[in-house]
């Protein structure tokens, strides 16, 4: 596998959340419009990235048997660096973010990079996944929250889309749930259809 | 009066899968079969208390009065992970049946977000030990309430005659989603 597609298989093939199914959690807590999406999937991004870099520099010194608990105090210790750095820089987006930010650490991505990826790669190919699975994530949150802010509040990046609410039911709670399942549907639809 | 009104805000109105959106994953995951809902159920109940009660404590009596409150976040994961080590060793050898019941879930409770959820909710919403201990058993009763509804949903899909792009995930998050519509229901009850 060559690193052009190394970065890309993250957008679709093997996108983190609609085909490997994890980190759902903070994908349906905080699309509900497409700044807090980005948001959310740039913090993750950085500390995936981050964390993959530390670990594949370190993954031979650690033994195996204490190797989870070590990756989570790398991944801990990033997340709190995103926390401070947002709390005194974009003050408004962290307060929007609330608990996600913190939940970051039992994201399943960022653990499941560092156990299926990095802890066996070199560091240029660890960053280079950390980046395409982030951009992946990232997209993901973004689509989500441009269909739940399109349709339940009628605007897109909080410019006016057409006049009235919208259904308020797609900020709401089952809003996110119905988005994901059928975005999923659907790229399962399209995965099917290339493989024919 | 009031651990009342916390039991049902978030039993009901705030349930910690369906309106908070925590713990998706092992809702999703294990809520195949009735039996393993309950077992899961069970295992995420005994935890939370469990590190709700220590982190509570780690808080008021170490980051707090060294003014370390930053270190929260990473302390807080150390301190679950090895706490979920711990009574698996010891349930191993105190209680062998129940380790048969519920061990198998106890690894996956680690990274379930639920349980750090709650012990960064019950700081932030700046509660007492025993509102604490009450909060945080509210929340794994209404996780097992979710999760035990949801699996018997599911064992009656398994029948269905469903579209071939809808089988699987999808499908379970359409029917997450119509769940959560129905608890949204309570909404309101309390404040």
């Amino acid at each position: 596998m060559n690193q052009w597609q190394n970065f890309t298989k993250g957008f679709i093939r093997q996108n983190p959340v609609l085909v490997l199914l994890l980190g759902f959690c903070p994908t349906i807590g905080v699309s509900t419009s497409v700044v807090n999406g980005l948001g959310m999937g740039l913090a993750a991004t950085f500390v995936l990235v981050m964390s993959n870099i530390v670990i594949s520099i370190v993954k031979d010194f650690i033994p195996d048997q204490v190797r989870i608990p070590s990756y989570i105090v790398v991944i801990a210790a990033f997340v709190t660096m995103v926390e401070l750095l947002m709390a005194g820089f974009a003050p408004a987006l962290h307060a929007q973010l609330g608990i996600f930010l913190p939940l970051i650490v039992v994201n399943c991505i960022i653990l499941g990079r560092a156990e299926a990826f990095a802890s066996k790669n070199t560091v240029f190919s660890s960053i280079i996944d950390g980046l395409g699975m982030g951009l992946g994530f990232t997209l993901t949150l973004a689509v989500v929250g441009m269909i739940r802010e399109g349709l339940g509040n009628g605007s897109l990046l909080g410019f006016k889309l057409f006049p009235g609410d919208g259904a308020l039911v797609f900020i709401l709670a089952p809003g996110g749930f119905l988005v994901i399942g059928y975005l999923i549907a659907v790229v399962n639809m399209i995965i099917k259809r290339q493989e024919k | 009066m009031e651990y009342i009104l916390i039991i049902i805000s978030a039993v009901f109105v705030n349930n910690i899968v369906l309106t908070r959106f925590l713990g998706i994953c092992p809702f999703l995951g294990v809520s195949t079969r009735f039996s393993t809902a309950c077992g899961m159920g069970g295992g995420v109940i005994f935890v939370m208390t469990l590190a709700t009660l220590v982190t509570y404590l780690v808080n008021v009596y170490v980051l707090a009065p060294l003014g370390i409150g930053f270190m929260q976040t990473v302390t807080y994961i150390l301190v679950i992970a090895a706490l979920v080590q711990m009574v698996e060793i010891i349930m191993k050898k105190v209680s062998p049946p129940l380790y048969q019941a519920l061990g198998v879930y106890l690894p996956l409770i680690t990274t379930n977000c639920t349980i750090l959820g709650v012990a960064i909710l019950v700081i932030q919403n700046k509660f007492n030990l025993m509102e604490s201990i009450v909060f945080a058993i509210a929340n794994a009763l209404g996780f097992t309430l979710a999760l035990i509804i949801f699996a018997g949903i599911r064992e009656q899909l398994e029948f269905s005659d469903i579209p071939e792009a809808l089988r699987g995930a999808p499908i379970a998050l359409i029917t997450a989603g119509l769940l959560s519509l129905a608890f949204m229901g309570f909404a309101g009850i309390v404040k």
